[in-house]
């Protein structure tokens, strides 16, 4: 049982507003199920959370973690250090003791970890996970079922609603042979009436958030697979890749039910051309892919910036180059979004900032393409795509486009490629009544789709690709500003960074820093307005999870410098594949303050 | 009609204008003259004249070589598309749209190179719609580089000395991933190539055409060999001899292209994806009892509650 040596954790005789809890064990001994059962209770008690997962990139498993952050109040990252760590073996507590903050609790399996560090006032608590599972269980059960005996432990040390928690294994579990659930609820029953001693007085606060509507916890990949479902996308390919692959697992399962297909390819190229090909045919389409798919989709990418197809493609980011580190996150395709292919070929470029934000950037990305009639690449992470946050579900009669084949007839002045409007293509099927059919082309070419290698037709054509995005840049309104609207420091940051550069901004101004936040979801075009607040402050420190190269800036304050021709913009970047803790943008721009 | 969407369309009321080879003539071709591929549109024309299906449902689709100019060419909608990615691009089209018909037009260079494993996917997964492969055995927009069915020993920019890569046997490629027909011509036979356009355009299924088309610009008198005006001897396949649903026959028969015989090498039914995929869109929405696609996902959003 306990060992204590400080003074008893004081925390844990009061409500608790916000706690962040460390699974680490193997990746086979399910303690990402444990985490999703957190999640979803957080959900429907109307508290906030927000996790954070590593899983190894190997088959066989291998070391692996999962954090909790638990919240009354508004949850903004993962959490820079634990409240609790969970530790299932030795390896697991020697590599996250350090993760646990000053007086913490470690939760230990004591038939696994033998050897503790007394350090930091530290409460080591040991219990024989694996051995009260299997006598609760019986028989042959081995040491499966231990994450649930952990679970039952948690729910009744942080006094959580172990009804809705039980309801929700429940439902888990109830769709498989009635004896696991038995077995499940057996090793969950077993952690919750296990005497933990003196801690048993934790309590998490109930949730505040207001209860209109309903609440639902899942990972960012979700979200953004409703969000282009919601939007209309019924048509797509895709190969598989690491963290992309839950796109196109869950688009290939529900889009038969809205009578569409998804199309596992045989590679990305194949995968980009044939969903070019359900443009062409009249369909809103979508693929995706990580990294290094991306590069290979790019040729394929230029040619629908030429051919005008509305188009979608989804880059899950993780780290890069080449293969790199598949399953950490990084923000290091920016300018291969925006540039990436041969030639001037305009795009446009969005980031979601959350998990919920997923779903509203997947929709608007579905409006963009259709309204703009060109590729629209949306810049996820590895972070959002696993990571469970919970939020208001979204209202389907606000955001819900019908899709829409339009084949109706084309009248006589039908042009595939006006140079005085936005191209809307005739698909095939519809009738054309100038009896003159359009083709689509890769070809520079004149308004008819005919090749042309007119210098003034391209020059033409070019502005026309480009003007498109020109107008939208106009129409974008400028990102609000979180904290102060002028003073010393402006973050500026986009895609995953949001909650941590939120979280820092909030600690920078209590320590009496005058500091702004903007975030940008539209990364290319850059919206109007941006120029402007920019100005308000004295330094502009643009926080990414990318390499600030060369010449000193990451990807996007090196654009916003080339942009807005402003020396103050500064870069803080970090390459270790690890989401921003608050500490290190505190750290980073409090040095640039100080200098 | 694909279910996935609300199309809007022309009543079907209006009697249909008669097709004809002048509504389907687009751009005069860019091809030289002399060149095989003006034989390949003409028959073209003149098949769908006879099929008669409605303009606005023919797609022609390719992607880069001379040959794959071929959309411009025809007065039909129409995609020029990339190099070596025409058939991923027209499976699009095709499992998207089964309401109309899709024919793939490219060369050697484009089907057999740089697309080749697009190749063998779409046979294997057996997408409805024809593929006419202009073969010429030469690199001839770029002017005169061996290509994947270049002879071994024949000079070019790039095999200065002779070609040394072993060519593809086209046959027994498609034979072995999967095509459900596979014919092979030649543009100097203008009744066979009509046939056999004819027969693949009518197949249910993944049916390809290898059409020997010469370049008389970088490899004339490549198929002189079965050119009966010139010498060569053009050898059918005796159907009544040759059983087309036997692929090992069919591979035996493919052994020597040199040559070689032309016609109908394999013919087989097998469900192509776009009936599968329907197939299952049918199961799947049979089981949701009508409920509408917005309450589809509502479902899904309470299931994360």
């Amino acid at each position: 049982m306990s060992t204590a040596t400080a003074s008893s954790p004081s925390s844990s005789r009061t409500t608790l507003r916000n706690t962040v809890i460390r699974l680490a064990g193997n990746s086979q001994d399910g303690i990402q199920s444990i985490g999703g059962f957190l999640a979803r209770l957080a959900g429907r008690t109307a508290q906030e959370v927000m996790t954070y997962m590593t899983i190894p990139s190997t088959i066989s498993g291998g070391p692996s973690i999962f954090q909790v952050h638990l919240g009354s109040g508004e949850v903004l990252s993962a959490g820079d250090e634990s409240d609790v760590l969970v530790a299932f073996y030795q390896h697991s507590y020697d590599d996250h003791l350090n993760s646990l903050r000053q007086g913490g609790i470690c939760f230990y399996d004591s038939g696994e970890v033998t050897e503790l560090k007394q350090e930091r006032g530290i409460h080591h608590i040991g219990i024989p996970f694996t051995a009260a599972t299997v006598e609760a269980i019986g028989g042959s059960a081995k040491d499966r079922g231990k994450n649930l005996f952990v679970l039952g432990m948690l729910c009744s040390v942080f006094h959580l609603d172990k009804e809705k928690l039980v309801g929700i294994i429940s439902k888990q579990f109830g769709k498989k042979d009635e004896s696991v659930l038995r077995n499940a609820l057996l090793a969950f029953d077993a952690g919750f009436g296990y005497s933990v001693g003196d801690v048993e007085q934790f309590a998490l606060a109930p949730g505040e958030a207001t209860d209109d509507g309903h609440r639902i916890s899942t990972d960012g990949n979700q979200m953004l697979t409703m969000g282009l479902l919601a939007g209309g996308v019924r048509y797509g390919a895709a190969y598989p890749i690491t963290p992309w692959s839950s796109i196109m697992e869950t688009l290939r399962s529900e889009l038969p039910k809205f009578g569409g297909i998804y199309v596992q390819a045989e590679d990305e190229l194949s995968a980009v051309c044939m969903t070019i090909g359900a443009a062409f045919a009249g369909h809103l389409a979508i693929t995706g892919s990580a990294g290094p798919g991306l590069s290979l989709k790019m040729e394929a990418l230029s040619y629908a910036s030429m051919a005008e197809l509305p188009l979608i493609v989804v880059n899950v980011q993780r780290g890069g180059p080449s293969t790199g580190l598949p399953t950490n996150v990084e923000q290091s395709d920016l300018m291969q979004a925006i540039y990436g292919s041969h030639g001037d070929c305009p795009r446009i470029v969005l980031a979601p900032k959350d998990v919920e934000d997923c779903f509203y950037i997947a929709f608007e990305a579905c409006q963009l393409a259709r309204k703009y009639s060109c590729p629209v690449i949306i810049l996820s992470d590895q972070a959002l795509s696993s990571r469970i946050e919970a939020f208001h579900e979204p209202d389907l009669d606000k955001y819900w486009l019908e899709p829409e084949l339009d084949i109706s007839p084309r009248g006589e002045d039908f042009k595939p490629y006006p140079l005085d409007k936005i191209t809307r293509h005739a698909p095939p099927g519809s009738k054309i009544a100038s009896g003159k059919y359009p083709i689509v082309t890769g070809l520079e070419h004149d308004e008819w789709g005919h090749p042309s290698g007119s210098p003034k037709m391209h020059t033409a054509m070019t502005a026309k690709r480009r003007e498109k995005l020109v107008k939208l840049a106009e129409e974008l309104p400028a990102p609000a500003i979180h904290g102060d609207q002028e003073g010393d420091v402006l973050l500026v940051g986009w895609g995953s960074t949001f909650g941590p550069i939120k979280e820092s901004t909030d600690r920078l101004r209590a320590e009496g820093h005058k500091v702004g936040a903007i975030h940008i979801r539209h990364l290319h075009p850059l919206p109007g307005g941006v120029e402007a607040i920019l100005k308000r402050f004295k330094h502009v420190a643009v926080v990414e999870m990318n390499d600030s190269g060369l010449y000193g800036y990451g990807q996007l304050a090196m654009l916003m410098r080339a942009r807005y021709a402003l020396p103050h913009i500064q870069s803080v970047c970090k390459t270790d594949g690890l989401a921003y803790r608050i500490r290190e943008i505190v750290t980073a721009v409090e040095k640039i303050l100080a200098a | 009609m694909s279910t996935a969407t609300t199309a809007v369309s022309t009543t079907a009321a209006a009697p249909a204008d008669k097709l004809t080879k002048k509504m389907l003539t687009a751009d005069h071709p860019t091809w030289c003259p002399g060149c095989g591929d003006f034989a390949v549109l003409n028959i073209f024309y003149r098949v769908l004249e006879k099929l008669q299906y409605p303009q606005e449902k023919i797609v022609c689709v390719a992607g880069i070589g001379c040959s794959s100019r071929f959309p411009y060419f025809m007065n039909t909608h129409g995609i020029h598309f990339i190099h070596g990615r025409a058939l991923p691009l027209a499976t699009g089209v095709s499992l998207s749209r089964p309401d109309v018909h899709v024919f793939v037009f490219g060369g050697d260079g484009d089907g057999f190179s740089i697309g080749g494993n697009h190749l063998n996917h779409a046979a294997r997964k057996n997408i409805k719609l024809t593929y006419v492969i202009m073969d010429n055995f030469v690199y001839g927009l770029t002017k005169n580089q061996t290509s994947p069915t270049t002879p071994v020993g024949r000079k070019s920019k790039t095999d200065p000395t002779g070609s040394i890569d072993r060519p593809i046997n086209p046959m027994k490629q498609l034979l072995a991933t999967g095509a459900t027909f596979i014919g092979r011509t030649h543009a100097a036979q203008v009744k066979h190539m009509e046939a056999m356009f004819e027969r693949a355009i009518l197949h249910d299924g993944f049916s390809v055409v290898e059409c020997l088309s010469e370049c008389v610009m970088f490899y004339p008198g490549a198929f002189d060999d079965s050119t009966p005006r010139k010498g060569g001897n053009f050898e059918t396949i005796d159907e009544t001899q040759h059983d087309v649903t036997d692929d090992v026959a069919a591979f035996k028969l493919a052994d020597n292209l040199a040559p070689g015989k032309f016609g109908v090498f394999y013919q087989v039914k097998r469900p192509t994806k776009n009936a599968l995929e329907q197939k299952w869109i049918d199961d799947t929405q049979a089981k949701l009892g009508g409920a509408s696609q917005k309450d589809i996902l509502r479902k899904r959003f309470e299931a994360m509650r």
